[in-house]
């Protein structure tokens, strides 16, 4: 598997870390209640089909990285810089 | 009063030979790097050009004046061999015994690389100057072509004895076979 | 028997005994060109068997090669290549290979079909891993491994190319030739050790030079191409995501690595893997002699070798003539052509018959004669081999690897592969069911030239002239009658286990395959599937594009774990990383111990210490009594920098950095976003803007990654830049009631307790370096740690051991260290092992409400401070003598120590010689609740069971005084 890094561009899976589902983006409120914290933290689609995840470019820039991906077709869509996702 | 006396990287690891590939220790007393503030990038570069005489490069690239490199290093990061001051600008770090630097050269020095660097270094994409952050076994690097035959690998300054291990293991494997 | 004068040979042994081969033929070829047709036993049967193809497909001819720790099982004869000094050993078979006392299994046929073992061997339930396992392991199988660590070298490797070409037959050498003069970046790679496919094993013209003529031209002309790689004896295995290819070369050097298993990267590629002959099922049809028809012209064609003296032939489509008409050319009896097609016109001048099969063969050890039913009766033929030919199946696999399955194409009897069944693959020659030679050669040129136009390069596509035969089957699978018909020759499979599969109910085809075993052995079924599922489709009344393939997976052929993890060996497993002081604490003794990728000083023993308890207690003595040294420089140091620096810790900390004065050190806890904790360490500031973070030695990448989550995922808002400094400092601690007066004969400035009182840190110089002390203490004694850059950190190191050894100290190791934070009470990943929370470490209070951090809102999660809660204590032993061991469970003391009882756990214990007892640290439930309570501890691993007092974690001054003396 190959993800393309947008200040690296594409490079082999071995350099990355996976975290999971870009629900990171979406950090609830301190104050936002039991159920949306319980979400955030524990739960998970698991698609057959179009998913956007975190990669973390360990093995290289140090970048953390946002992968829309297909996990049906393995095709990676696109990717981008999580700092840009996030602001 | 204490005298504190200063050793290199890689102590008696260099320099290495086997077959047509070399390997030698590159010592630069200073490394300092620069990860420039919100939008200061332009700032920084135009600091850097007043100071050292060049400018930030591109990401994936290296630049130099003279014996003075700037060299990306990362996300959003620049390592310069010389000492620059941009308050307010940039975070710069004293990184001068942070890295382990040597140059590989060396007519099979390509497939060398590539029994370790999950890279495309050939020299039509990967040319003299282009840097990458990568990793060389499981060691992270950072390379750079500084040669039709030449590179320049630095890695963590604790991890210089795993990168000699590893560029001997290749070296010898890639010599063996005798030709490149 | 050799058909030419083989020129120079050499000799190589095969079950010890010499034999002469052309270096670099294949043992298969040398073995049967010296008469030898025995060349090993089948899997469960023990039959007889000798080669049956002459490629990576073959399933009989597996032999070992080398022996003791060079013996290196299932080698393919078909592959291995003749050297001088070769020493090659049939398998599965004892005494020896011709008289093999297990061969009674094959008499014992008729009760051992598909399904035997699982039927049979039922009961009791224990005895089938105790007896039966073992017993059926050792009767069944390939080749033995030595059980010694085997001394060859093998390598990995990376390579990108814009077009890689899989093959280089026919097609894959025009495609090749076509891109590379285009100027695509091309690999063409090729499990032969020769390129050419079956262009090297026909006779045939192109361009009007015998073909072998032209394919030397041709590779002359690819090597002259700068921007065409070319690489022989590489198989691709595996076809992955984004133009990933997997690829195994054996390396012929001598001295070289012996395999190389490569990851290509290509941006397009071409499939021309050719195809695969399949056998055709009759009764006995596994005799040595017995082989595939386009095999038998590879022998004869490209080695001159003949596999028999009078050769039968077999089959149902034009190949079969042609390979009577080589043989014969050749100089080889044909004793008979038998086509199963009954309309097929013929003129020979060897005995044809037409409508024909193959009912029964003879001979124990190698073929001696078959049986004949023809349209004009039967008759026994005297034959030493007997060619088949069943038609040929493309070599779709890899067009698999990524879920695609294949298609059935009637007119040749035989699956094609799905177009774009890998993304960036295409697919020409054999391969794509083209079976004639012009039709490759022109397939291959032009699918390069359309991939090298859609590359941006311009291609032009310039035909040899060649051989268009056309390729007429009438398919043949099974040939009716009573007798044994093997399909699956490796794993010893017959049409007999797929009807019982059948009428068992295991109808899907993989279902099949898993009751029977069929193409479940190293072969993967390479000969067999095809036939196996139309035999399968005959007996469900299915047709084959309905009963379908199983799926083919990667890799196309075996490849080792010692060519997939190539260099993961000793040192390659994990990076290793030296402290600056390494080489003076390994000329010091010192044991060292892994922490994390770093190694550590176990202990620093002296002259006449016998144990290591010795030097530890010595040790801690140092620190307590006078001066300890400890390289700490493994604990990972993060420079932060920026506008919101402050801002960014008061995030990741639970306790507040952003009211830490200048010049001040402050202790800080980080918690995941769960709530439990992640790490501790300090946070030292050393400007409005700059901060120094210190994280444990095992959590450092860990922490820098959370950083950087924080920093760029979570709070891109802030301002402030992360960065490893780890390894620019050598960190030393200097501990003990004499430390100030140690650091104080390196120091360029003298300083005191009043201008570096406790938690204090900023910039020093030794001897003329800057360096920077921090006022920090990790063993509850006066203490600091001094950073200088790492090219003095030996340097230091020595003078500050030197120093310290004349004040009554000295060099302390892990153990020591250990046994100091326990006795304090101070925590280590050892109690942080990620199911612990700031409550149960009794620092809840850290946990700040005034602020939004990591982990907050969730550790205020009520069962996270349930009182109940297994929480940090102290345990002091209460039986003279006995030790606290960690790892170990606590119990109420009446307790019965079972689970259900299970009241917590021991994470670390030592023995305190300040405090002369054994100490542990423990996680119980209601802890804090429960001082001075005697409680039960069971170590059911080392036998400890004792009692223990709980306590105060913190042990020994828990005042706390003589860290800010």
């Amino acid at each position: 598997m190959r993800i393309e890094c947008p200040h690296c561009g594409e490079r082999d899976r071995r350099e990355f870390y996976y975290v999971g589902d870009a629900v990171a983006l979406a950090r609830p409120a301190p104050d936002a209640g039991p159920d949306a914290w319980d979400d955030y933290l524990h739960n998970r689609d698991n698609p057959a089909g179009d998913t956007n995840d975190l990669w973390y470019h360990e093995g290289g820039c140090g970048a953390w990285i946002v992968v829309s991906r297909n996990t049906v077709t393995h095709a990676v869509h696109r990717t981008k810089l999580a700092q840009k996702a996030a602001s | 009063m204490a005298r504190l006396i200063a050793l290199g990287a890689f102590g008696d690891l260099l320099p290495l030979q086997v077959g047509d590939v070399t390997c030698t220790e590159v010592v630069r007393e200073t490394l300092f790097s620069v990860a420039p503030y919100r939008g200061q990038q332009k700032a920084v570069s135009a600091g850097l050009k007043t100071q050292l005489g060049l400018t930030l490069p591109a990401v994936g690239r290296r630049r130099a004046a003279g014996d003075v490199i700037c060299q990306w290093i990362g996300h959003d990061a620049w390592i310069v061999s010389a000492p620059v001051t941009l308050d307010g600008l940039a975070a710069v770090t004293d990184q001068s015994d942070g890295y382990a630097t040597l140059e590989i050269t060396g007519a099979s020095v390509e497939a060398v690389l590539a029994r370790l660097v999950p890279l495309d270094l050939r020299s039509a994409t990967f040319k003299v100057n282009h840097t990458a952050r990568s990793l060389l076994g499981h060691l992270p690097v950072s390379i750079t072509r500084t040669g039709p035959q030449a590179f320049e690998v630095m890695v963590m300054r604790s991890m210089a004895a795993s990168l000699v291990h590893d560029l001997q293991e290749a070296m010898t494997g890639v010599a063996a076979r005798g030709s490149a | 028997m050799r058909l030419r004068n083989p020129g120079q040979t050499v000799t190589f042994t095969f079950d010890g005994k010499p034999v002469q081969g052309v270096p670099g033929e294949p043992v298969a070829a040398a073995l049967l060109a010296n008469g030898i047709r025995l060349m090993g036993r089948s899997f469960k049967y023990h039959r007889p068997r000798g080669v049956m193809t002459a490629g990576s497909e073959e399933p009989n001819a597996l032999v070992t090669v080398g022996r003791g720790a060079a013996q290196d099982p299932n080698i393919r004869a078909t592959v291995l290549e003749v050297s001088d000094g070769l020493e090659v050993f049939s398998q599965n078979a004892w005494p020896s290979l011709r008289h093999d006392a297990l061969a009674v299994n094959d008499l014992l046929s008729p009760f051992l079909g598909a399904g035997f073992y699982y039927k049979t061997f039922m009961w009791p339930a224990s005895f089938w891993e105790k007896l039966y396992e073992p017993v059926i392991r050792r009767a069944a199988g390939l080749g033995r491994l030595s059980g010694q660590a085997s001394a060859d070298c093998y390598e990995k490797a990376f390579a990108f190319c814009d077009l890689l070409v899989i093959g280089a037959g026919p097609a894959g050498l025009m495609a090749a030739l076509t891109a590379g003069r285009a100027g695509v970046d091309v690999i063409l790679a090729d499990e032969d050790s020769a390129m050419g496919g079956r262009l090297l094993r026909e006779v045939e013209d192109v361009d009007g030079r015998p073909a072998a003529a032209w394919v030397a031209d041709v590779l002359a002309q690819l090597r002259a191409l700068p921007n065409v790689r070319l690489m022989p004896r590489t198989t691709v295995t595996g076809a992955y995501d984004q133009g990933t290819y997997g690829a195994l070369e054996r390396v012929a050097a001598a001295g070289a690595p012996v395999e190389c298993f490569w990851r290509i990267v290509a941006k397009r590629s071409v499939l021309c893997a050719g195809a695969l002959e399949r056998p055709i099922a009759f009764p006995d049809n596994d005799r040595p002699g017995i082989m595939l028809a386009g095999a038998v012209r590879a022998y004869v064609n490209r080695w001159g070798v003949a596999p028999g003296r009078s050769v039968t032939v077999f089959g149902n489509n034009d190949d079969a003539h042609r390979t009577a008409r080589d043989l014969a050319a050749a100089g080889i009896k044909i004793a008979g052509l038998i086509d199963a097609r009954p309309d097929v016109q013929v003129t020979a001048d060897y005995p044809v018959f037409t409508g024909g099969s193959v009912t029964a063969t003879a001979g124990r050890r190698g073929l001696s004669s078959i049986t004949v039913a023809h349209q004009g009766g039967t008759r026994v033929i005297q034959t030493d081999c007997l060619a088949i030919s069943g038609g040929w199946n493309p070599s779709v696999h890899l067009t698999c690897h990524m879920n695609g399955r294949p298609r059935w194409r009637d007119d040749i009897a035989a699956f094609v592969p799905t177009p774009d069944a890998i993304p960036g693959m295409a697919v020409a020659g054999a391969c794509n069911g083209v079976f004639e030679t012009a039709g490759c050669l022109r397939e291959g040129a032009e699918v390069a030239a359309a991939i090298a136009r859609d590359l941006g390069f311009t291609a032009e596509v310039t035909l040899p002239v060649a051989e268009a035969r056309a390729y007429a089957i009438a398919p043949l699978w099974e040939i009716p009658g009573k007798g044994r018909k093997w399909v699956d020759f490796q794993n010893d499979v017959t049409t007999k286990d797929i009807a019982l599969s059948a009428q068992e109910n295991m109808r899907s085809v993989e279902h099949m395959k898993r009751y029977t075993t069929q193409g479940m052995a190293p072969d993967q079924g390479k000969s067999s599937n095809v036939l196996a599922l139309a035999v399968l489709a005959d007996l469900t009344g299915r047709g084959i594009p309905e009963t379908g393939t199983t799926t083919f997976r990667p890799p196309f052929v075996p490849v080792g774990i010692a060519a997939m993890g190539a260099g993961g060996q000793g040192k390659g497993f994990a990076p290793t990383r030296l402290m600056t002081s390494h080489h003076a604490t390994v000329a010091a003794r010192a044991p060292m111990i892994e922490a994390g990728l770093w190694y550590r000083p176990s202990y620093f023993p002296l002259e006449g210490e016998v144990s290591w308890r010795q030097s530890c207690d010595r040790e801690v003595g140092y620190a307590r009594n006078a001066v300890g040294v400890c390289d700490v420089s493994t604990l990972g140091k993060i420079d932060v920098q920026g506008p919101d620096a402050a801002a960014l810790l008061d995030f990741v900390y639970t306790n507040r950095m952003s009211t830490l004065k200048m010049g001040r050190v402050r202790y800080g806890l980080m918690l995941r976003e769960d709530g439990f904790v992640m790490d501790d360490g300090t946070a030292a500031r050393l400007g409005p803007d700059h901060f120094v973070i210190t994280t444990t030695t095992a959590a450092a990448g860990q922490v820098m990654r959370h950083m950087e989550f924080a920093s760029q995922v979570l709070r891109p808002d802030l301002d402030a830049r992360v960065l490893s400094v780890t390894d620019h400092w050598a960190q030393f601690a200097v501990a003990g009631p004499r430390a100030q007066v140690l650091l104080n004969t390196v120091l360029d400035d003298q300083i005191s307790n009043e201008d570096w009182p406790f938690m204090a840190c900023g910039t020093v110089g030794i001897g003329g370096v800057t360096g920077r002390l921090f006022r920090i203490s990790f063993s509850g004694e006066t203490a600091f740690e001094i950073a200088v850059p790492a090219r003095y950190g030996e340097s230091l190191f020595r003078q500050l051991v030197a120093q310290a050894r004349t004040l009554g100290g000295g060099p302390y190791g892990m153990e020591a260290l250990n046994v100091l934070r326990i006795e304090k009470g101070l925590l280590t990943h050892a109690e942080l092992h990620g199911r612990t929370t700031a409550f149960d470490l009794g620092l809840a209070g850290m946990v700040s409400a005034q602020k939004d951090c990591i982990g907050q809102a969730a550790a205020s999660r009520p069962g996270l401070v349930d009182p109940a809660r297994e929480r940090l204590v102290g345990l002091r032993a209460v039986e003279e003598g006995r030790r606290l061991t960690a790892g170990a469970h606590l119990f109420a003391k009446d307790a019965k120590a079972v689970t259900a009882n299970d009241q917590g756990y021991v994470t670390s214990a030592c023995y305190s010689p300040t405090l002369d007892c054994y100490l542990g640290l423990a996680f119980l439930k209601n802890g804090p609740d429960r001082h001075g309570e005697v409680i039960r501890m069971v170590d059911h691993l080392r036998g400890v069971d004792t009692l223990a007092e709980v306590c105060h974690p913190v042990f020994f001054d828990p005042e706390g005084g003589r860290a800010r003396g």
